[in-house]
């Protein structure tokens, strides 16, 4: 690992100031559980490291009548630790609660898991699902940007230099909604996601009313089946449709063959863990009808 | 069975290095630091196989903060010669070759030059100004390709087939023909790693009284001593190997990588050097156990009795000939009494990392085949698998194919322990779920120890030996000797010493440490009452052999003195009483382990639990039982590991693609059930105690035990390993499920 400098701003602003050096390749840094492994292994390399942990905004945490506004530098146990969060997103808790073990769960964010831009990202199909919109702050001024749109190729993200990705808001959940995140790894825990999938499902009565679903690990960026999700639109909560928009992600899917999987195992078990995250949505739905 | 009354051994007393290790405190290698020290770094083949063009050290050299720059033209001039680094004869080329690259590099991260500087990462940014000029050449990296007369060649003008032997037992063609059933498979196994916690690290410091100081992490430091000064052609005694705490080593850290490195950089630098591995590294560029090509056959009368067994054995070497195939040829019929079998084993050298052993080496590999084809045969028969084995279990005087006959061994004994386990008979309680089981074995070994135990005035003793303490190995010597002289293992001080300060020991592996180094303690704790009874004497005036010792008390006539009582004496009847012994001893006792394994395997994606797991295993006799428990379900783990998930997985070009913990998947505690043990005592005799190694057999059995619970759960036979959940998934889509 070369020698960096490191700064450690106290607002947005000099936050974005900082990041948009010309000339130096700038690195935000939030739990840092990406980013320093990634420059000792040499995948990354940055002459400037911006800590973005002692900035108020970047720090939020609130669920209001308006949703819920997650910092982009708040820690997964904070998340998790939240009972009120936890009852209204608990699709967002399989995530957080599953990205490494307890002592990174300490320090990663769900903001640094975003804008990581990996394809195997736990919370990115998720927050997708839940049609989660990023807040991004940079030298042009504010914008958002909804999640699906976010990540652009393998380890890119949608930020222009000096960009920075503030927080993440989610819409307050409706009656009868329901969210699940399921991932397949070979073993039980500390391990990347083979196949992603997250999905939400708003019931009325046994009808879904709407549904989104969103796939980890199975193209060069998380992958919103916005298909899949429609299929369920009108239909029944059977098994007949749950099939369906499974088949329709299994379709959609475009893995790659690697030590995690093959494209075809892959593929297979896009259908598989889709149909199982519809399943457990409902499940949830049907407690919030 | 062992049934004799002890008061230490069988007991659980705490270990001595428990604090230690608790606090963290103890010293591992890379905790270790000296004055001046410097940081090595090591430039690495990014090429499997290649011909170095030239290496340019200049812009290296002239990067600040750099103070030496090694490559394999560093070693002296030495004509080519056999020499023993503890594993058998190699041209010393190879030995240096594997340490630093000569002529060719022969797999990816395979050791080009090294730099040393003032802190890791100028270490690090130097390195990669070395300029190395490589010519790359075709890589072949599995054994039957390697073995093809169109595959590149590894060695110039030596085939890539190593070596090959060949055991024959009777007549196996005249047994084929007398079976009624006959089985024969062929099973491919991964390339698999030991996964030690602490990777390789060594300081060197090579003084201007030219004597070299080593302290690194190593299962043995007269192996250090003595394949350091061979590789740098100085004299051992010129090696003094100090040996840190050990975070694991399984086999894995027997072979040195950095010692000789780390040294001529220190030649050069007049400084102590230090290099530790990165994960990466010790991946890439350390042994792992070969991966292998295998065939069996085996044929049985319907009544169940095997009448003949064939295998075919092709092992990965690695870059350099050495695969443990030996072993697996030892070990692959050995719970079988058979009477006609041919082994012929094949060592294969291929673009890999140079092998080292793990734990066991080779026999996993063949007992995965050995008893999958055996349960095969059971199923055939109709008869129940542990049945099956029984009919036909080896026993005191069953002779293998390779040669020697069975002394007293616990075969039977494992699998009626098995038999009559509650879990063998409970019910599996749900679908998708199956049993399997399986035994295996492993020889152990027996090779040279010494100690040394000094009493103290208080009564109790200084023990130094040369045991690098891996398992608990400290306190299973001590209490050897805390038994010989009636004393409590608190009052026995262990320490293991460097390679100056006691006298020859073998490494800490082939399960002899509490078999050997414990005998060796033995030994030492009967010189210490030899002459404990003639100080007694001369208090008593008295002949020394008037003088009766039982249970820590001197006794003669009515006169007695307990072993502290007398220990306060020693100044005033002669001075200090130091005990010593060495040992070579020759009653090794081979160690059998089986298991009962259920698994419940998921229909849509192929992967597999491990709902509950029961290890059993004839230890002789447990001088420590909850160590021996942890080496059987260490054992256990390891097994699983290999079973379910471990393997490199390679590119085309010889790259290792999962060269971190992340993605070479070993279990964790949240993949596994509580490894129930269970602890069979046939004792050894040819040992004091009855001790019989215990580290090794038990990851002999998990393999086949697990591949045959999922032929029941699935009714799919695996024979490749790992069993990963994309490998059963297409297993279970080709079965037309």
């Amino acid at each position: 690992m070369k020698w960096f400098d490191y700064e450690c701003p106290r607002t947005v602003e000099a936050a974005v100031g900082l990041l948009s050096a010309p000339g130096r390749k700038v690195r935000a840094l939030a739990g840092g559980t990406d980013l320093l492994v990634q420059l000792r292994a040499g995948r990354r390399e940055a002459d400037l490291v911006v800590d973005i942990k002692e900035i108020g905004e970047l720090n939020e945490l609130r669920l209001d009548s308006s949703g819920l506004t997650i910092g982009a530098a708040v820690p997964c146990y904070r998340i998790y630790n939240d009972p009120a969060i936890c009852r209204a997103y608990p699709g967002l808790i399989d995530a957080v609660s599953l990205i490494g073990g307890t002592q990174i769960q300490g320090r990663a964010s769900l903001g640094g898991n975003l804008a990581n831009a990996a394809p195997s990202a736990d919370a990115v199909p998720i927050l997708i699902a839940l049609g989660a919109q990023c807040l991004i702050a940079g030298p042009g001024g504010p914008r958002s940007l909804p999640v699906e749109d976010f990540c652009v190729a393998p380890g890119r993200n949608a930020l222009a230099p000096g960009e920075l990705l503030v927080s993440i808001h989610l819409a307050p959940p409706l009656p009868g909604s329901g969210a699940a995140y399921l991932r397949f790894i070979p073993r039980n825990e500390m391990d990347i996601a083979v196949v992603g999938a997250g999905a939400s499902v708003v019931l009325k009565g046994n009808v879904f009313a709407a549904a989104r679903i969103a796939l980890a690990s199975v193209a060069p960026v998380p992958l919103f089946v916005a298909d899949a999700g429609d299929s369920l639109i009108g239909k029944p909560v059977d098994e007949a449709s749950i099939n369906a928009a499974a088949e329709i992600a299994r379709a959609a899917a475009k893995p790659i063959t690697d030590m995690r999987g093959t494209a075809e195992y892959r593929r297979h078990l896009c259908g598989v863990m889709t149909r199982r995250a519809i399943a457990r949505a409902i499940a949830r739905g049907k407690e919030t009808n | 069975m062992s049934a004799k009354a002890y008061s230490v051994i069988g007991t659980r007393p705490i270990r001595h290095d428990g604090a230690d290790k608790v606090t963290g405190r103890a010293l591992y290698g890379a905790d270790f630091t000296a004055a001046g020290l410097l940081h090595g770094a090591i430039v690495r083949s990014p090429h499997a196989h290649a011909r170095i063009k030239s290496i340019d050290t200049t812009r290296a050299l002239a990067f600040p903060g750099v103070k030496a720059v090694v490559t394999s033209a560093d070693f002296p001039e030495t004509a080519e010669r056999m020499v023993d680094l503890g594993e058998g004869d190699t041209p010393l080329s190879y030995a240096r070759g594997n340490v630093l690259a000569i002529d060719k590099v022969l797999y990816r991260g395979h050791a080009v030059a090294a730099v040393a500087a003032a802190s890791p990462h100028v270490a690090e940014e130097a390195a990669a100004l070395i300029d190395v000029v490589y010519e790359r050449l075709p890589c072949v990296l599995t054994a039957p390709e390697a073995m093809l007369e169109s595959a590149p060649q590894l060695h110039d003008g030596k085939s890539n087939l190593a070596s090959q032997f060949q055991h024959v037992l009777g007549d196996a063609a005249k047994g084929f023909a007398e079976a009624d059933v006959v089985v024969e498979r062929e099973f491919n196994t991964a390339t698999v790693h030991q996964g030690y916690i602490e990777p390789h690290n060594a300081t060197a410091l090579w003084n201007n009284d030219g004597r070299v100081h080593v302290w690194c992490s190593t299962q043995g430091s007269f192996v250090v001593r003595d394949c350091t000064a061979l590789i740098l052609d100085i004299p051992v005694s010129r090696v003094k190997v100090t040996p840190m705490e050990i975070g694991g080593g399984f086999g894995g850290k027997i072979p040195v990588y950095l010692e000789p490195v780390a040294a001529l950089l220190s030649k050069k630098s007049g400084r102590p050097v230090k290099i530790v591995m990165t994960r990466k590294d010790c991946f890439e560029a350390t042994g792992p156990t070969p991966g292998s090509f295998m065939r069996v056959k085996i044929g049985a009368t319907k009544d169940g009795r095997i009448t003949a067994a064939q295998a075919y054995l092709a092992f990965e070497a690695g870059a350099y000939p050495g695969a443990m195939v030996g072993p697996a040829g030892m070990t692959v019929f050995a719970p079988y009494d058979i009477p006609n079998a041919v082994v012929d084993g094949f060592d294969v050298v291929v673009n890999k990392p140079s092998t080292a052993a793990y734990r066991a080496p080779g026999a996993p590999n063949a007992a995965f085949a050995t008893e999958s084809v055996i349960d095969e045969l059971a199923q055939k028969l109709g008869i129940d698998p542990i049945e099956f084995r029984l009919k036909n279990a080896a026993k005191e005087g069953t002779r293998r194919v390779d040669g020697p006959k069975f002394r007293r061994i616990g075969c039977v004994e494992v699998l009626e322990a098995m038999k009559n386990h509650p879990h063998y008979s409970a019910p599996l309680g749900g679908p998708n779920r199956g049993r399997g089981v399986a035994v295996g074995f492993w020889f152990n070994v027996g090779l040279q120890s010494s100690a040394t135990l000094n009493v103290n005035a208080d009564g109790t003793v200084n023990l130094v030996e040369g045991s690098t303490d891996i398992g608990g190995t400290r306190t299973s010597i001590a209490m050897q000797a805390a038994e010989v002289l009636g004393i409590p293992v608190a009052d026995v001080n262990p320490s293991v010493a460097d390679t100056d300060s006691v006298g020859f020991t073998a490494v800490t592996g082939g399960s002899r440490t509490t078999f050997a180094t414990g005998w060796a303690a033995y030994e030492a704790a009967q010189d210490v009452v030899r002459q404990m009874k003639q100080r007694a004497a001369k208090l008593w005036e008295v002949e020394a052999a008037a003088v009766s010792f039982d249970s820590g008390v001197f006794t003669s006539g009515g006169r007695k003195l307990t072993f502290k009582e007398l220990a306060d004496q020693l100044p005033a009847t002669g001075g200090p009483v130091v005990g010593s012994a060495t040992v070579n001893p020759r009653g090794v006792g081979g160690s059998f382990a089986g298991n009962i394994v259920d698994v419940e395997v998921d229909p849509e994606t192929g992967k597999t639990t491990i709902l509950r797991f029961t290890a059993v295993q004839d230890v002789g006799k447990a001088i420590h039982p909850s160590y021996v428990e942890g080496q059987m379900q260490g054992g256990s783990v390891q097994g699983i590991g290999w079973a379910l998930n471990e393997e490199y997985f390679m590119g085309a070009d010889g790259t290792m693609m999962n060269s971190s913990f992340l993605d070479y998947r070993m279990p964790t505690a949240l993949d596994l059930p509580m490894i129930d043990t269970c602890i069979v005592e046939v004792a050894n005799p040819g040992h004091p105690f009855g001790v019989r190694g215990v580290g090794e057999a038990n990851i002999v059995p998990p393999t086949p035990a697990i591949a045959n619970a999922i032929e029941r759960a699935t009714g799919v036979r695996m024979t490749r390993l790992p069993m990963s959940p994309p490998t059963v998934m297409e297993a279970l889509w080709s079965a037309g499920n």
